[in-house]
């Protein structure tokens, strides 16, 4: 039964982005070219992959707003990689870019474990932290896509049967983190916390440690995110990801993962980042102004909030009715 | 099997528990009584490993053990039924029961189809139908206690520790609980029970352990103690009466409820409650008894009938009107609806009454505080200081901060909604003089009970429900047990 929910809330969210990309090709068929289906692949990947980690973190009560600035952080030490040791091979380059945005994880993971400070705080924080280490470190420094491998950059446009290499990371970690969330204690575990921190602890289920991976989880997917950021824009400067944290959480409510915890699935959350980012491109094809896309993803998440009240109504109504008889 | 000795726990100045020995035995039960704050909770955390003992040893079969938190007491075969409901709203009823021990498949995946089977089996052992599949959310305090108890016993533990496993159950759901209870005991295991019902733990338990003020004061067979030696122990002094019921002429009609109606909780529910009457609303856990008050105090809206008090109609589903028309409700759930269990305890008890003691808009401490000081030395809560968030205090400390919240804004009508539930004796006879003295003072008072003791030495009248109807209405000098049962019920006598 709950499984039916979600079903609803998953399927709720690509009917309205199924409805959008018909309306927008129906105002202009080139909507749907191949290279614009590309590009919206494209954009959509490195805020999804962000939602899937913000949506980890969400599901046990928690927030991180500073993957922002790690995306910022882990781009900027790709750069400053392939600068500093030339002909470095790009899957180093991957990982020690996630590495570093699992180390800024685990430092929000662990004030929030170790010190009790509310997740909000600590990761609003971070934020500044993390940016200022970017300012700090590539003030004086100028990295242009000449300094980083063609290979690398390659990765950043390259696609495999018309779908980007980009792309398939996206869906590889997106399948990765549903698994480990439907299937494995470790990520039921997860939810009950979201659901009921002091149940879970009545539960044995060993809640500091959970919510610090969570965080470790959610540091190396922005880590990533970075990464991805490089090779796909190749001039870097310090303001990569400036903001991004807020389009991260919105794409993740309007996915349907509860803003309390316990319930949504990265699923829900990468659908709402492939929603956004349609958005963003769908309303200049469709002669809106500009001006109206933030409006437009205000009303949205405020319609996703809307949809999960009303569903969660309902629920609550048919469990009633199924009451047994005594 | 598992002892505890010399031990010793505080919290910050209070000390919760002293030098307090007990000792499980294999296949016998054993029951643990007291007051509510006599440091019976505090033990079951011990036991549970949630807590740690600051002096003393935690024995298992003979060996110390000290645990590093409840997974550990687990894995040593020890179970704990807390007395509040501990689920997650949002997962599955099986997920509930087997969260951090799933079954997993060689892959190390959940297996769910064996964790939903074996869930449906725990339940047709207790013999009721839940469907493992539906979210906790919803469930009534009845049904969540059982998945309480059938996540307990999905632990095959050898020690299980029961705390008031039965104050939501009715009485044949306690009857199941107790023949699975027996067949473990039988097997070998050891049970300790909590409870504040007496023929429960006469029923079920060959030893009894009374405890007050964090001290045990005394420990032996069952079958050498009564009753009444036991409530003495317990409070430390004989309880005049439990039931002290003031004689009243009633007077106006203070609250007249219609023909109300809500679809699939309850039809054409009609009844009077006259100032100074204490009338008891009974009838089998799930007859719809809480849906009616919630209905009468605004918080549901009915889809017909009306809602009179002192002649004057309340608008449906208007909770300030109810309270402003001088309408309380003291709640069933205290945690959930009845306090905000982060605030504190002066916060709690001056919340309906926030606009009455504040200036000008301002809420300004003083009065606050004065209004909160003299209730709470009224009730005679027990609390270090009135700045305590109310999640610090005890089951029945608790529920007396709902009693001074509601009763500082001197109701017409005061409903009360299993008003005992979860308290012990000494707080029980305190609450039901309070409920006295309000009739006397020409309040109606309307009480949801399940405690048929309680309900026959209260009322001036008794309302029986079933099934979301009113069955039956008993004047106080016919109702037995009999007669309020078989109304219940349904039965033929």
């Amino acid at each position: 039964m709950t499984h039916r929910l979600f079903l609803a809330r998953e399927l709720g969210i690509a009917l309205a982005l199924a409805l959008l990309v018909a309306v927008t090709f129906a105002a202009n068929p080139r909507f749907l070219s191949a290279q614009n289906v590309k590009d919206l692949l494209l954009g959509s990947t490195i805020l999804a992959i962000l939602a899937v980690g913000q949506a980890i973190v969400v599901i046990t009560r928690n927030v991180d707003l500073s993957v922002g600035s790690i995306l910022g952080l882990s781009a900027m030490a790709t750069g400053v990689l392939f600068v500093g040791t030339p002909g470095l091979p790009v899957p180093v380059a991957v990982v020690a870019g996630v590495a570093l945005g699992a180390v800024c994880g685990a430092v929000n993971g662990g004030l929030i474990a170790a010190a009790r400070v509310p997740a909000l705080v600590v990761t609003l924080g971070t934020l500044y932290v993390f940016r200022g280490l970017d300012h700090t470190w590539a003030s004086g420094r100028q990295i242009n896509a000449a300094d980083m491998p063609r290979g690398f950059l390659r990765m950043g446009s390259a696609t495999v049967l018309g779908v980007p290499v980009l792309a398939l990371f996206a869906v590889a970690v997106l399948v990765a983190a549903g698994f480990v969330l439907r299937s494995y204690r470790s990520g039921r575990e997860l939810y009950a916390i979201g659901s009921d921190p002091e149940a879970a602890r009545l539960s044995g289920v060993p809640v500091g440690r959970r919510v610090f991976w969570a965080f470790v989880a959610s540091g190396a997917l922005a880590g990533l995110a970075g990464v991805l950021h490089a090779a796909r824009y190749g001039t870097l400067d310090a303001n990569a990801g400036l903001g991004q944290e807020l389009n991260v959480v919105a794409a993740v409510v309007v996915g349907g993962v509860a803003i309390f915890g316990g319930s949504g699935s990265v699923y829900g959350a990468a659908l709402g980042a492939v929603l956004l980012t349609t958005i963003g491109s769908a309303l200049p094809v469709l002669g809106v102004n500009p001006f109206w896309q933030r409006a437009a993803v205000g009303a949205l998440i405020l319609a996703a909030i809307g949809l999960d009240r009303l569903l969660a109504v309902r629920l609550a109504r048919r469990l009633q009715g199924a009451r047994h008889g005594r | 099997m598992l002892a505890l000795r010399h031990v010793g726990k505080s919290f910050g100045a209070v000390a919760a528990l002293r030098d307090v020995d007990l000792t499980l035995r294999a296949g016998e039960a054993h029951a643990l009584v007291g007051e509510n704050g006599a440091g019976k909770s505090t033990l079951v955390k011990i036991l549970a490993g949630v807590h740690a003992p600051d002096t003393g040893t935690v024995l298992l079969d003979g060996a110390p053990v000290a645990f590093a938190g409840p997974a550990d007491a687990r894995a040593a075969g020890i179970a704990v039924i807390y007395q509040e409901p501990t689920l997650f709203p949002d997962l599955s009823v099986a997920e509930n029961i087997f969260m951090g021990r799933q079954p997993l498949t060689s892959l190390r995946r959940i297996d769910t189809a064996r964790m939903r089977r074996e869930s449906a089996a725990l339940f047709a052992r207790l013999g009721v139908h839940i469907d493992p599949d539906r979210p906790a959310r919803g469930l009534s305090i009845a049904d969540q206690q059982l998945v309480e108890i059938a996540k307990a016993l999905s632990t095959d533990a050898r020690v299980l520790v029961m705390d008031e496993p039965t104050a939501a159950l009715s009485g044949v759901e306690v009857e199941r609980l107790f023949a699975v209870v027996r067949a473990l005991r039988a097997d070998g295991a050891a049970v300790l029970f909590i409870s504040h019902r007496f023929d429960e733990v006469y029923a079920l338990c060959d030893r009894i352990t009374v405890m007050r003020d964090g001290r045990v004061v005394d420990s032996g067979p069952a079958a050498e103690r009564s009753v009444d030696e036991v409530v003495r122990r317990m409070v430390g002094r004989d309880v005049a009466t439990l039931f002290p019921k003031l004689d009243t002429t009633p007077g106006e009609v203070r609250l007249d409820v219609r023909g109300l109606s809500r679809r699939g909780f309850f039809r054409d529910v009609t009844f009077q409650v006259r100032g100074g009457e204490i009338v008891a609303l009974a009838g089998l856990v799930g007859a719809g008894r809480s849906e009616v008050v919630r209905a009468v105090f605004g918080i549901d809206r009915p889809d017909a009938g009306e809602v009179r008090v002192d002649g004057r109609r309340l608008p449906p589903g208007d909770t300030p009107a109810a309270i402003a028309a001088g309408l309380a409700l003291v709640p069933e759930d205290r945690r959930q609806q009845g306090l905000v269990m982060e605030l504190s305890v002066e916060r709690n008890a001056t919340l309906p009454r926030r606009w009455a003691l504040s200036t000008a808009g301002l809420l300004l401490g003083g009065a606050e505080r004065r209004s909160a000081a003299s209730w709470t030395e009224r009730l005679r809560v027990k609390a270090a200081r009135l700045t305590d968030p109310v999640s610090t205090l005890s089951g029945g400390n608790q529920q007396k901060v709902v009693l001074a919240k509601w009763l500082a804004t001197a109701p017409r009508v005061l409903v009360v909604d299993e008003p005992t539930r979860g308290i012990d004796v000494g707080t029980k006879a305190e609450v039901h003089r309070l409920l006295s003295e309000l009739a006397a003072d020409g309040v109606a008072v309307l009480m949801v009970s399940s405690e048929l003791p309680e309900v026959l030495g209260m009322a001036d009248r008794v309302l029986v429900m079933r099934e979301g109807r009113l069955v039956a209405d008993i004047p106080r000098a016919t109702a037995d047990e009999e007669s309020v049962m078989v109304a219940a019920t349904g039965a033929q006598a």
